[in-house]
C-alpha cells in the first residue's frame, strides 16, 4: 500500500487529508474524535483576540443546493469565527496536541489588522505546541463587516502586511487562507509570498445566496424575517478552487509557494486533484459535515489504491503532476480534431443529445424514425456537449481523428503539426508561424 | 420417443438440450458498472448505520459501498472481505431481504432497500476475477490447528488463522472442499463452479492444507487431532436427515432432497440428471424450497411443496417462497404425510390436513408422485463430540466447547441460525479466541 504520509511546510502528518478550520474542528470533542477517526491533521476553528467571543445567529445558519435525491452539492453558512472564549480553545488544543502528537495541529487566527493584536495572540498559540497557523483572510460575513477576514483578504497590501507580522513575531509556519472574493487571486497570493508565508490555502467560502424564500420575499437562510449572503461551499465550489489552486501553482512568482487545497473535497478523487494541480495536501469541511469523520476511511483507501495503481510510492509523486499541463487558451491545438461517437449498445434512445446539439449547438446529431442516435461527422465540432449532458456513462465518446484523415465539416485533411491562436492567420495580432 | 415433461416416470432430458442453461443461470445476474454506479449512489451513509448491525459478519456496508460509488472496487472488497472472507458467497446466497436489506433505512423508508447484497457481489467479483488476493500472512507462530469440516465455518477459521500465523490442516469427509456451498447452496445462486474458485482463492493465503476423504470418526478421532495439534475447531455441519415416519417410506423415488441437490451441483450434464413427472417435496425450509425449484427447473411437470404448518411459519423466507411459486411450484400447507403407496416405487403420497396446533382433522390429501423428497431437518451426526445442547454442541462465548483446547462453529454448533454468513462469522471469531488462547 502506497505510503500517505505527508510533510506540508515542515508538518508531518500521516495522511494529507486535514479538517478545514470550520464547526468539525471547533472543539476538542469534535478533534479526539476526528482523529480517532482517521484524519492526518486539523485546522482549529479561527480563534479571535481575548476577551467576548463573537455571538452567533441562534439559527438557522446554513442553506443548501441539492442534486438528485437530495444529495447535498453545495452549502452556504452565516457562522463566524469561534464563539467560544480564547482561554478554552487554547487549553483544548493543547490538551488534544499533547495526546495526539503525530497529528497536525493548526490553529486559525484572526483578529484585528493591528501589529499589537497579533503580536499578542501569537504567543498564546504557540504555547499549545500546535504546529502552525493558518491566517483567516477570508471570512466572507459578520468579521468583513468589523474589518478582518475577508475585508483584509480582498486588500493583497493588508496580507502582506499581517504576514509579515506573523513572521516577525513565531517561528510557526506561517498559512495565508485566500478569499475567493477577489477578481484575481494571483494578488493576494503574490502578496503573502511578499509577506514571507510558508504557504498559502484556499478556498475560503464564496459570497452567495442559495435561495429566496417566495412566500415571505427574503434571502435563506432566513432569521426573523431577514436573511443575509453567506458563505458557499461544497462540491458545487470545487472547480471554483481547482482553478484558483492551478492558476497559483503555475503562476512563476508563486509557482514554489506551497499549497493546502481547499474547497469540496469528498472523496478521495477530490483529493487527488487539487494535488495534482499542486495542492501538497487538502483540507475537508462541507463533506464531514454532511457525512461525518468517517469519510476520511474512503479517501485514504481510495488515494493509496490510486497511487498504487499508478506506481507511485508517496504523495509528493503526485503532487504537480497535472500542473504542466494547464496553459492558456491561447495554447491549445487548433489542428486537433475529434468527432463524437455514439455506442449504439450503450444508448437507450432518451434523445438528450439530440435536443442539447440540435437545439443550442451544431445540429450535428441525427435522429431517425425508429429513434436511433448517430453524429453528423459533417458539423460536429466534438464541442462535448452531448457528452455532458447523456444520461449514460461512457455512451457517447470523442474519438480523435487520426492525421493526414480529411476533417467532413471543414474538408481539411487533419494536420499533425501543432498550431496554436497566436500563429493563426485569423488572429490580426498573429506572429507568423516559424 | 423423446422423453418430455409428460413422460411418467423418473427420466433424464424432458427439457430441449439448449433449455437447462437458461434455467440454472444467475438468480440475480451481475450488476453492470453502470448499474453498481446507480446502485451505490442510493446509499444515504447512515451513521451507525442499521445495515451494518443486520449482518452477522458486521461489514462496513456504508464504507463498501461508498468505495464504490467513488470509483474504487477492489477497496470495497477489501473491506468487505476483511470481515467476511466468504463476500462472494454470502453475496449470492444471503437472504438480504431478512438480513442487511431488511434494516436498511430505504427499505424501511420506501420499501425499496439500496441493493447490498448485490453491489457486496460486484466488488468482490471486480477483485477476485483479477486472481487478487488482498491478505497476507502475519510471522509464523509455531502453533498448529486442526479444522474438521471445510465448509464455510471451517474455512473462514482457517483463513483467519493463518492470516495470524498458525498452521492450519483441514479435514473433510467430503472428496471436495467447500461443504454446502459446493454441495448444497441451489445451483443457480452459485453457477459457474463459483463455490470451487472461491475455496482455491481464500487458500491463496497460504498455510493451509486441505486434507479430504478424512472424516472424523472414520480414522481421525477427537483424542488424536487434540494430542497432535494445539487447538481443533470442529465445523462439520449437520450431516444426518430427519425421517419422515411416515408409512411406505422406504419406497424406491423417496429420497434425501439434500442428496438431490447434492448430486445436481455435481452433475456435469445436467441433461443426463433424472427427475420426476410428478415430484412432491416435504418440508419448509431452504433446502425444501431449493429441491423443488430446482426440480421443476430440471423438467418436473408437477412439483408440490408440502409443509405441515402455515407459510408463516416456513424457515424459507416469503423471498423465497414466492421464487418457487414464479417457478410454477404449488405449496400445500398444513398437510403430514401419513403413507406413501405404490408397489416397490412410490406411485402416490397421502397427506393428512392438521389445524393450527397440528391435530390431525381427518381430511386427506393424496397426491401424484413418482419422486419424494424429503427435506424436514437435517442432524448434527458423530459420536464422542464434545457436549451437546438439543441437537447440537454446545458453545459458549466464541465457540468454546465442554471439551478444553475445542471449538465449535458453524450449523454444528448451538446458537446461530443455520446460514452461510453465520457460519463464516462463527469461524472467524472462533479463529480469534483460539489466536488469543494459544499467543496468551
Ligand atoms: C439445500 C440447502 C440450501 C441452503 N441454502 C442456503 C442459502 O441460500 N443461504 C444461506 O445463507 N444458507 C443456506 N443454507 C445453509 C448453509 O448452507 C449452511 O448454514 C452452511 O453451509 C453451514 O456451514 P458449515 O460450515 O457449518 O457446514 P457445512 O457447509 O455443512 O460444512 C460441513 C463440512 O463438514 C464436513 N463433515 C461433516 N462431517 C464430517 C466428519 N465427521 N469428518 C470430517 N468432515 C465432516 C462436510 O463434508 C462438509 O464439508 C442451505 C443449506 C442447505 C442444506
Ligand atoms: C459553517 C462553516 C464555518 C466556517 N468557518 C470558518 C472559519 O471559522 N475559518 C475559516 O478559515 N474558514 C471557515 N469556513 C470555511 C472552510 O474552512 C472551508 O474553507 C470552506 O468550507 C470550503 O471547503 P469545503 O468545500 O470542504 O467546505 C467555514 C465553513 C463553514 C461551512
Ligand atoms: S443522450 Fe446518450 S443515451 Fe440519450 S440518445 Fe443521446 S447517446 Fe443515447
Ligand atoms: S454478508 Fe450477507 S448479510 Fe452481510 S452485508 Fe453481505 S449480503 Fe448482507
Ligand atoms: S442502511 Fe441503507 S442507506 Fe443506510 S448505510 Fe446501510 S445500505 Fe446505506
Amino acid at each position: 500500500m502506497a505510503d500517505l504520509t505527508s510533510e506540508f511546510v515542515g508538518i508531518k502528518s500521516p495522511n494529507p487529508f486535514w479538517l478545514a478550520s470550520a464547526p468539525p474542528t471547533d472543539k476538542e470533542y469534535n478533534v479526539r474524535r476526528a482523529f480517532d477517526a482517521g484524519w492526518g491533521g486539523v485546522v482549529w476553528k479561527t480563534l479571535g483576540m481575548e476577551g467576548p467571543p463573537v455571538v452567533n445567529v441562534n439559527g438557522p445558519r446554513y442553506g443548501a443546493i441539492w442534486g438528485a435525491d437530495r444529495r447535498l452539492l453545495g452549502l452556504n453558512n452565516i457562522e463566524l469565527i469561534t464563539d467560544r472564549p480564547l482561554e478554552v480553545n487554547l487549553r483544548e488544543m493543547k490538551a488534544v496536541k499533547r495526546d495526539y502528537p503525530d497529528r497536525a495541529l493548526i490553529a486559525s487566527i484572526m483578529v484585528p489588522c493591528e501589529e499589537e493584536a497579533w503580536k499578542a495572540i501569537l504567543p498564546h498559540v504557540e504555547e499549545t505546541g500546535a504546529d502552525g497557523i493558518e491566517l483567516n483572510f477570508g471570512c466572507p460575513h459578520g468579521m468583513a463587516e468589523r474589518g478582518m477576514g475577508s475585508a483584509v483578504g480582498q486588500v493583497p497590501e493588508y496580507i502582506e502586511m499581517v504576514t509579515r507580522w506573523c513572521k516577525m513575531y513565531t517561528r510557526m509556519p506561517v498559512i495565508v487562507k485566500l478569499t475567493p472574493n477577489i477578481t484575481n487571486v494571483l494578488y493576494p497570493a503574490e502578496a503573502a509570498k511578499r509577506g514571507g508565508a510558508d504557504a498559502v490555502s484556499l478556498i475560503n467560502t464564496i459570497n452567495s445566496i442559495t435561495s429566496v424564500d417566495l412566500d415571505n420575499f427574503a434571502p435563506e437562510p432566513m432569521i426573523d424575517g431577514k436573511g443575509t449572503h453567506g458563505g458557499y461551499c461544497g462540491p458545487a465550489v470545487k472547480p471554483i478552487a481547482l482553478n484558483m489552486v492551478a492558476e497559483i501553482a503555475r503562476n512563476p512568482a508563486t509557482a514554489d509557494l506551497p499549497i493546502s487545497g481547499i474547497g469540496g473535497v469528498t472523496t478521495w478523487r477530490d483529493a487527488a486533484e487539487f494535488l495534482a494541480l499542486g495542492a501538497g495536501n487538502v483540507q475537508v469541511c462541507t463533506a464531514v459535515m454532511t457525512y461525518g469523520f468517517k469519510i476520511v476511511q474512503e479517501m485514504i483507501s481510495g488515494l493509496s489504491e490510486y497511487m498504487d495503481s499508478k506506481d507511485m510510492t508517496s504523495v509528493d509523486q503526485l503532487v504537480r503532476k497535472a500542473v504542466p499541463n494547464v496553459t492558456d487558451w491561447n495554447q491549445l491545438n487548433l489542428n486537433y480534431v475529434a468527432k463524437a461517437r455514439i455506442d449504439q449498445d450503450a444508448c437507450i434512445s432518451c434523445g438528450r443529445c439530440f435536443a442539447a446539439c440540435e437545439d443550442t449547438s451544431h445540429q450535428a446529431i441525427a435522429m431517425s424514425e425508429d429513434r436511433t442516435f448517430t453524429v453528423i461527422d459533417e458539423e460536429c465540432v466534438a464541442c462535448n456537449l452531448c457528452v455532458n449532458v447523456c444520461p449514460v456513462e461512457d455512451c457517447i465518446s470523442m474519438v480523435p481523428m487520426e492525421a493526414g484523415t480529411t476533417d467532413p465539416r471543414t474538408g481539411k485533411v487533419v494536420d499533425p503539426a501543432y498550431a496554436n491562436w497566436t500563429t493563426h492567420p485569423n488572429n490580426p495580432s498573429a506572429t507568423a508561424a516559424e | 420417443m423423446v422423453d418430455d415433461v409428460f413422460t411418467p416416470g423418473i427420466k433424464a432430458g424432458r427439457l430441449e438440450e439448449g433449455a437447462y442453461a437458461a434455467q440454472f443461470s444467475d438468480l440475480h445476474p451481475p450488476l453492470d458498472h453502470h448499474e453498481a454506479l446507480v446502485a451505490a449512489d442510493r446509499c444515504y451513509f447512515c451513521h451507525d448505520a442499521p445495515c451494518i448491525t443486520a449482518c452477522p459478519t458486521d461489514i462496513d456496508i456504508p464504507l463498501f459501498i461508498r468505495q464504490i460509488a467513488t470509483g474504487t472496487p477492489d477497496a470495497a472488497a477489501k473491506t468487505i472481505l476483511g470481515q467476511n472472507i466468504m463476500g462472494g458467497m454470502c453475496a449470492r446466497v444471503c437472504p438480504t431481504e431478512q438480513l442487511c436489506e431488511q434494516s436498511c433505512v430505504r427499505e424501511v423508508a420506501e420499501g425499496k432497500p439500496v441493493l447490498i447484497g448485490q453491489l457486496q457481489r460486484y466488488a468482490t467479483d471486480h477483485l477476485q476475477q483479477q486472481g487478487i488476493h488482498p491478505f497476507t500472512r502475519a510471522d509464523a507462530t509455531g502453533k498448529t490447528v486442526a479444522v474438521v469440516g471445510a465448509g464455510p465455518a471451517g474455512l473462514s477459521c482457517a483463513h483467519r488463522l493463518a492470516m495470524l500465523g498458525h498452521d492450519v490442516v483441514v479435514y473433510d469427509a467430503r472428496p471436495k472442499a467447500g461443504g454446502l456451498n459446493e454441495f448444497g447452496i441451489a445451483a443457480y445462486k452459485t453457477p459457474n463452479g463459483f463455490a470451487q474458485d472461491e475455496v482455491d482463492w481464500l487458500l491463496k493465503i497460504g498455510g493451509i492444507c486441505i486434507e479430504t476423504g478424512k472424516a472424523l470418526g472414520e480414522g481421525l478421532t477427537l483424542d488424536a487431532l487434540k494430542a497432535k495439534f494445539d487447538a481443533v475447531f470442529l465445523a462439520i455441519g449437520l450431516g444426518g436427515v430427519n425421517a419422515l415416519g411416515a408409512q411406505g417410506e422406504d419406497k424406491d423415488g423417496v429420497t434425501d432432497a439434500v442428496d438431490f441437490i447434492a448430486e445436481l451441483r455435481q452433475s456435469s450434464d445436467l441433461t443426463a440428471l433424472p427427475i420426476g413427472r410428478d415430484v412432491v417435496v416435504i418440508g419448509g425450509g431452504m433446502t425444501a424450497i431449493d429441491a423443488a425449484v430446482q426440480a421443476k427447473l430440471l423438467g418436473a411437470l408437477n412439483v408440490t411443496l408440502v409443509y405441515r404448518r402455515g407459510r408463516d411459519r416456513m424457515n424459507a423466507s416469503p423471498f423465497e417462497q414466492d421464487l418457487a411459486a414464479s417457478k410454477g411450484v404449488r405449496i400445500v400447507t398444513h398437510a403430514v404425510p401419513v403413507a406413501v403407496h405404490g408397489n416397490g416405487a412410490v406411485r402416490e403420497i397421502e397427506f393428512e390436513y392438521v389445524d393450527g396446533a397440528m391435530k390431525g382433522t381427518g381430511e386427506m390429501l393424496r397426491l401424484p408422485a413418482d419422486q419424494v423428497f424429503k427435506a424436514i431437518g437435517q442432524t448434527l451426526q458423530g459420536d464422542g463430540l464434545p457436549d451437546l445442547e438439543g441437537r447440537k454442541i454446545a458453545v459458549t462465548g466464541a465457540g468454546r466447547t465442554s471439551v478444553k483446547g475445542v471449538w465449535a462453529g458453524g450449523d454444528c454448533a448451538s446458537g446461530g441460525d443455520d446460514l452461510t454468513v453465520t457460519a463464516v462469522a462463527e469461524g472467524r471469531d472462533a479463529a480469534m479466541d483460539i489466536h488469543a488462547a494459544l499467543t496468551a
